[in-house]
């Protein structure tokens, strides 16, 4: 973390960019010899390829922990959770190889216009890499849900649905968001998929079928060259990776203090 | 009345609740059928290009001819030098902090609160430190053991927070019956406390380290070459390991590169489906005995 720090600071006093042109500036071109150093593309890039996935893994990943949790039998769960538990640890970069030769393909014989490098890719395959994340956390959320609230709803003649709907989900809810909110810094901090799938365009859109650049994919293209220490570069590289450090720790944080605030209810 | 169960709007109310199981049903199957499309594809793609020559021969600028012999190689001496270095330290860490450490004391539970924190880092930023405190701070250089000793650091809060949970979930009967008995604190911890919590200790080992041989960013952010044609002779000479090699063949134009790729990402799968399968057996094992 201090490392992160001094790093940033001195990338703000060598190249004389103000924090504040770095943080609202809209063109990012460091390597260019007319430079720009405006983080938001880069932001932006992260935060499309973010809200694609969690629109994805945050819906589909709440259903299947509730089926595990409501509705799965133990013996089906007994073989679900392990399952679960060998998908969350598929290599990133195996999803990369995937999005790139298997979803970019198939996205562009569904739509022509969509680029070899492309946004929406990247959000389809962090989505389901987050997806076992989002099931078990959802899944333990909703077990730590007292018996006793779902058989009071059963007693009084509620359907299942009624019962998930209107009480396990509200009693679970800060555990849920919790969990939305772990996946979400998963996504934000998720590196190779984005980068062999997005590309390496930094750009200020939201169509999901031009290429992009995430902040992680950025750290990735300048240390694949070769930069010598001090450089321009190489302190451009801290100076992101304060950012998303920054935003990722900020969301565990809230994370955290949803999940006390969970537990105290029922402790 | 809104509680009967027949009439329409009792109706209703089953089928919106059959609905509901079968789109939670449906969430479930949508998962299990991406993921099943994403393995067989891989190995639909990558299967024929297993041979034995794969595994012998060094990267080439030929696909045909490419090999993962370095990056197997590389693979195994970043894994091995990370265990080395973070087993230890982390089985010690939490040792004392379960057993020995001050209760209530703020500088502990700063640090307790430091090390769950640094649990979701993402590993991209331990690459960043890696590349400023190991090779340039320490001049270690683009070398496995600055690989390794990155990868230890992405590793150690897992390996610390999973071991305590398991030291932690040992019952304090065991330890107090020890105590009783005039045992130091010290002889209760090696025969009594370590001993039940060993094989939780060894299923956080496991999947640390199966989650440190899947990883990529970090090497790449601590630049770990793509174009290797010599195995690693020492802990300060360069390397490629399996992940790199993988996203290097992937991000090549030439199909065959691909085809590679996808062979490359079998074996890397074989080994960690084996790792899981190795903790999954110790924790079912473990279960059955308390």
């Amino acid at each position: 973390m201090f490392i992160l720090g001094t790093e940033t600071v001195r990338f703000f006093q060598l190249s004389g960019v103000s924090v504040w042109d770095f943080l609202t500036g809209t063109k990012w071109t460091p390597t260019f010899a007319d430079a720009h150093f405006g983080i938001l593309p880069l932001v932006a890039g992260t935060a499309l390829i973010t809200v694609g996935a969690a629109v994805i893994a945050l819906p589909l990943g709440l259903a299947a922990a509730v089926f595990l949790s409501e509705y799965a039998d133990p013996r089906l769960r007994r073989i679900l959770k392990p399952v679960l538990e060998v998908l969350a640890g598929v290599p990133t970069v195996v999803y990369g190889f995937f999005a790139l030769l298997h979803i970019t393909p198939l996205l562009r014989s569904i739509f022509p216009d969509v680029q070899v490098f492309n946004a929406a890719s990247g959000a389809i395959v962090v989505g389901v890499m987050i997806l076992p994340l989002v099931t078990s956390l959802c899944d333990d959320a909703l077990n730590a849900v007292p018996r006793a609230l779902r058989e009071g709803g059963l007693a009084m003649g509620s359907t299942s649905y009624e019962v998930t709907r209107q009480i396990v989900i509200p009693a679970g809810l800060s555990g849920i968001m919790a969990a939305f909110i772990l996946a979400v810094s998963r996504a934000v901090g998720e590196t190779m998929a984005v980068t062999l799938a997005a590309g390496s365009t930094p750009k200020l859109t939201w169509n999901p079928t031009e290429s992009i650049q995430t902040m992680t994919a950025y750290i990735v293209q300048i240390s694949k060259g070769d930069t010598p220490a001090g450089s321009r570069e190489y302190l451009t590289l801290f100076a992101v990776g304060a950012v998303l450090f920054a935003i990722t720790f900020g969301l565990n944080i809230l994370a955290k203090v949803l999940v006390k605030r969970y537990r105290m209810v029922y402790s | 009345m809104a509680f009967a169960a027949t009439g329409p709007l009792g109706r209703r109310r089953k089928l919106a609740d059959t609905v509901f199981r079968v789109v939670c049903f449906a969430a479930v199957l949508v998962a299990c059928a991406f993921l099943a499309y994403l393995l067989i594809s891989i190995v639909r793609d990558g299967i024929g290009r297993i041979r034995p020559d794969f595994f012998t021969s060094f990267s080439s600028r030929r696909p045909e001819e490419a090999g993962i012999r370095a990056s197997i190689f590389g693979t195994l001496w970043v894994i091995g030098l990370t265990a080395a270095v973070a087993v230890p330290v982390g089985v010690a860490a939490a040792i004392y902090l379960e057993e020995f450490s001050p209760k209530n004391n703020r500088w502990v539970s700063m640090i307790q609160l430091n090390i769950n924190n640094l649990a979701g880092v993402p590993s991209i930023i331990y690459g960043l430190l890696g590349l400023a405190v190991f090779v340039r701070f320490f001049a270690l250089e683009r070398s496995v053991i600055a690989g390794a000793l990155t990868m230890s650091l992405l590793i150690l809060p897992t390996i610390i927070v999973v071991s305590q949970e398991a030291i932690r979930a040992v019952p304090s009967s065991f330890r107090d019956g020890a105590l009783a008995l005039g045992a130091t604190p010290w002889q209760t911890m090696r025969t009594q406390t370590l001993r039940i919590a060993v094989p939780g200790i060894i299923t956080a080992i496991i999947l640390s380290l199966s989650r440190a041989i899947g990883e990529t960013a970090p090497l790449i952010t601590i630049g770990a070459v793509t174009f290797i044609a010599a195995v690693p002779d020492g802990i300060m000479s360069k390397f490629t390991v399996l992940p790199i090699q993988i996203f290097d063949w992937t991000s090549r134009p030439q199909p065959g590169f691909h085809t590679a790729a996808a062979a490359a990402i079998i074996c890397l799968m074989v080994v960690l489906l084996l790792l899981n399968l190795a903790a999954i057996v110790i924790r079912a094992r473990t279960q059955q005995r308390i």
